[in-house]
């Protein structure tokens, strides 16, 4: 097992900067979820570290040693794709006997570390179907084993959940996430959903447009975004936008809200508000709740949707319709239409600068 | 259930029938009644024209059995044919291989057209022109004696080297555009899966890209071979003396001996032959693939 270092690496397709001065220590036996949009740079980041694509600029090291100049088969690493990739002209066994094999291990060794792979995915059985003979979830299986079995220093994955359906996709999330723990396997994972990233990481990168927007673990980047884009990416956040006052914001119509305490942003400058739509409370009447929380705001119920555990509302205030989502606890729903004052706390709410 | 898919697929061909049937035409009136009549002439002892007389015989094809030279050239046919289908393979299938994997956009299809250019030139002019190439004197003599600083005599017109040169120019585009097809359906995920796998490229070479390109390797080979053993225009021309094949005696009994019935024998016999290799190696070529 080993970390991985990235640091500082850079790469260009043409004009085009698909990698910008990322840096990221990924740790020892960690697991750690690459986020962003479509085309941020994931995929690119991933090859780089697999060395199936080199970087114009930069360092990548694996276990403290410098990778530049090695190439893929000598990088011990072990890659799941996202169309999984196992060779329709073997069966399943000798797909994951492949590392071994061009390794040269003895027959006897191959058989029972190919078995062992096999009974750790749940597979035991499958060993002589062709791959064009399992289903997608049990083709994925195929390919986390083969690309563990030859006890590879990194696991590195390639959104490799994308193609299977919502409850088979939240069974191997489980799965994976157990793997994982039993070989203790630093892992590096990519995908562009949030929650996979929050549920199943120790830590998460964010990436936008090649570069690293944020980087930490789960709870700190969904608790202390450092940039709108970070706030409305992982998660669902209301924005409010005005100018530093205090430990706030004034917005334009002379309202304050009210942030952690903290900020390193000079008063006057233009920054925004984010608050979590789970942190508001929301209470029928015009008057002032007795939460003691210092942000209110009055408005009027726009719509509900109830979603069974919960329920979100969007309330529309002066200015900006905001979210807000309560949790279902038999309490009576509120109606359309209805007026309601809503409130949060400045710890709730989170100062950032605007992009 | 197994009744069900039977008559079920019975169900689905029957409307199909209307569309194959001017296909099944064109193959009756094209290959199937000339086939027929040359088989027919096969057993003849003469050709029934100018009112000659006529009977049924066997002779024919005792002739290829009676006469030594008939399966000696007939051998050497083969040999023909197997080596010009190796030579296919050994600069098709890299080629194709560069064509599929390596090179992208503009460049491939600049490639692309010189492998298929020879399809698109006359047979003969292709052949006369290796002619030129080949002589004494000829335009590889020249450049050679040219760049060379000592004197060395090329001459490799009516040679058997010279036959295999003008047959792989002529069949290589088949092995490139059929190991192209394969090649290209081969996911580049599946080669970086192997290295990853820590498979150097020559050992995903052997263990992943040929044998999932074995069909286009195959189809290719039996496009090729099939053709190179009857051939004769090739061998006649720049083959010279040693041009002597299989394929170019059955062209004799056509042309200039005015033997049908015994070039159809002829013909007969190599089809069998033929037919006799491909099934012997088909069962050792579907578990290569
Ligand atoms: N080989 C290449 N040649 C040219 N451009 C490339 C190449 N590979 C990637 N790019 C570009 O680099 C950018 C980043 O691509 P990348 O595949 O890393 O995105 P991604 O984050 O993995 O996206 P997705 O979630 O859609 O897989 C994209 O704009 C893409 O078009
Ligand atoms: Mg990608």
């Amino acid at each position: 097992m080993a970390g991985v270092q990235v640091a500082n690496v850079s790469r260009s397709f043409g004009a085009h900067r698909a990698l910008d001065n990322v840096s990221i220590d990924f740790a020892d036996g960690g697991f750690y979820a690459l986020l962003g949009p479509s085309g941020s740079g994931k995929t690119t980041l991933l090859r780089q570290i697999a060395g199936f694509d080199f970087p114009d600029a930069g360092r990548i090291a694996i276990g403290g040693e410098g990778v530049e100049r090695v190439p893929v088969e000598k990088r011990r690493i072990g890659m799941v794709f996202q169309n999984y990739a196992l060779f329709p002209n073997m069966s399943v066994a000798d797909n994951i006997a492949f590392g071994l094999s061009v390794r040269g291990e003895p027959k006897a060794t191959i058989a029972t570390e190919v078995q062992r792979a096999l009974d750790l995915v749940q597979l035991g059985k499958l060993g002589a179907r062709r791959p064009h003979q399992l289903s997608g979830g049990q083709r994925q299986r195929v390919a986390l084993a083969r690309a563990i079995v030859t006890k590879p220093r990194v696991l590195l994955l390639d959104e490799p959940l994308g193609a299977l359906d919502k409850a088979l996709r939240v069974d191997m999330q489980i799965e994976l996430k157990r793997i994982q723990r039993e070989i203790g396997i630093t892992t590096i994972f990519v995908t562009h959903d949030q929650e996979e990233a929050l549920t199943m990481s120790d830590r998460i990168g964010i990436l936008r447009d090649g570069r690293l927007v944020q980087e930490g673990p789960p709870e700190e980047i969904y608790d202390r975004p450092q940039s709108e884009f970070a706030a409305t990416f992982l998660g669902d956040a209301n924005i409010f936008r005005g100018h530093v006052t205090g430990n706030g914001i004034r917005l334009p119509d002379g309202t304050t809200i009210a942030a952690a305490s903290g900020s390193s942003l000079t008063a006057g400058a233009k920054a925004n508000c984010a608050v979590r739509p789970e942190r508001i409370q929301i209470s029928t009447g015009t008057a002032r709740p007795d939460s003691g929380n210092a942000n209110t705001l009055k408005g009027q119920v726009s719509k509900r949707i109830f979603a069974g555990n919960n329920s979100t509302y969007f309330v529309e205030c002066d200015w900006q319709t905001l979210k807000v989502i309560v949790q279902n606890t038999g309490a009576e729903r509120l109606a359309e239409g209805e007026p309601v004052m809503l409130s949060w706390s400045p710890e709730s709410t989170v100062l950032i600068a605007a992009s | 259930m197994v009744d069900q898919l039977a008559t079920g697929s019975r169900r689905g061909l029957r409307p199909a029938l209307p569309l194959l049937l001017p296909a099944y035409l064109w193959l009756t009136v094209a290959i199937f009644l000339p086939l027929s009549a040359m088989m027919f002439f096969s057993f003849m002892t003469d050709l029934p024209l100018a009112g000659k007389e006529w009977a049924f015989t066997l002779g024919n094809y005792a002739a290829f059995f009676s006469q030594s030279l008939y399966s000696t050239l007939l051998f050497a046919s083969l040999r023909l044919g197997l080596e010009v289908t190796l030579w296919c393979v050994v600069i098709g299938y890299p080629a194709a291989y560069v064509l599929a994997k390596v090179l992208k956009g503009r460049s491939r299809e600049a490639i692309f057209l010189l492998v298929i250019l020879p399809f698109w030139s006359n047979g003969l002019v292709r052949i006369f022109s290796w002619a030129m190439v080949l002589r004494e004197g000829g335009i590889l003599d020249t450049a050679l004696n040219a760049v060379l600083p000592f004197k060395i005599n090329i001459d490799l017109m009516y040679s058997y080297p010279a036959v295999i040169i003008g047959l792989v120019h002529s069949y290589v585009p088949y092995m490139v555009l059929t190991c192209y097809l394969t090649l290209q359906a081969i996911d580049d995920s599946l080669i970086e899966a192997g290295r990853s796998l820590g498979a150097s490229r020559l050992q995903v070479l052997k263990r992943v890209i040929i044998p999932l390109s074995m069909p286009g390797l195959i189809a290719g080979a039996a496009l090729i071979f099939v053709p190179v053993v009857g051939s004769f225009m090739e061998p006649r021309i720049l083959g010279g003396r040693t041009g002597t094949f299989y394929g170019t005696i059955i062209e004799d009994q056509f042309v200039a001996v005015f033997n049908w019935p015994l070039g159809a024998a002829l013909s007969f016999i190599l089809l069998a032959v033929v037919l006799i290799i491909l099934a012997l190696a088909a069962p050792v070529l579907r578990r290569a693939s």
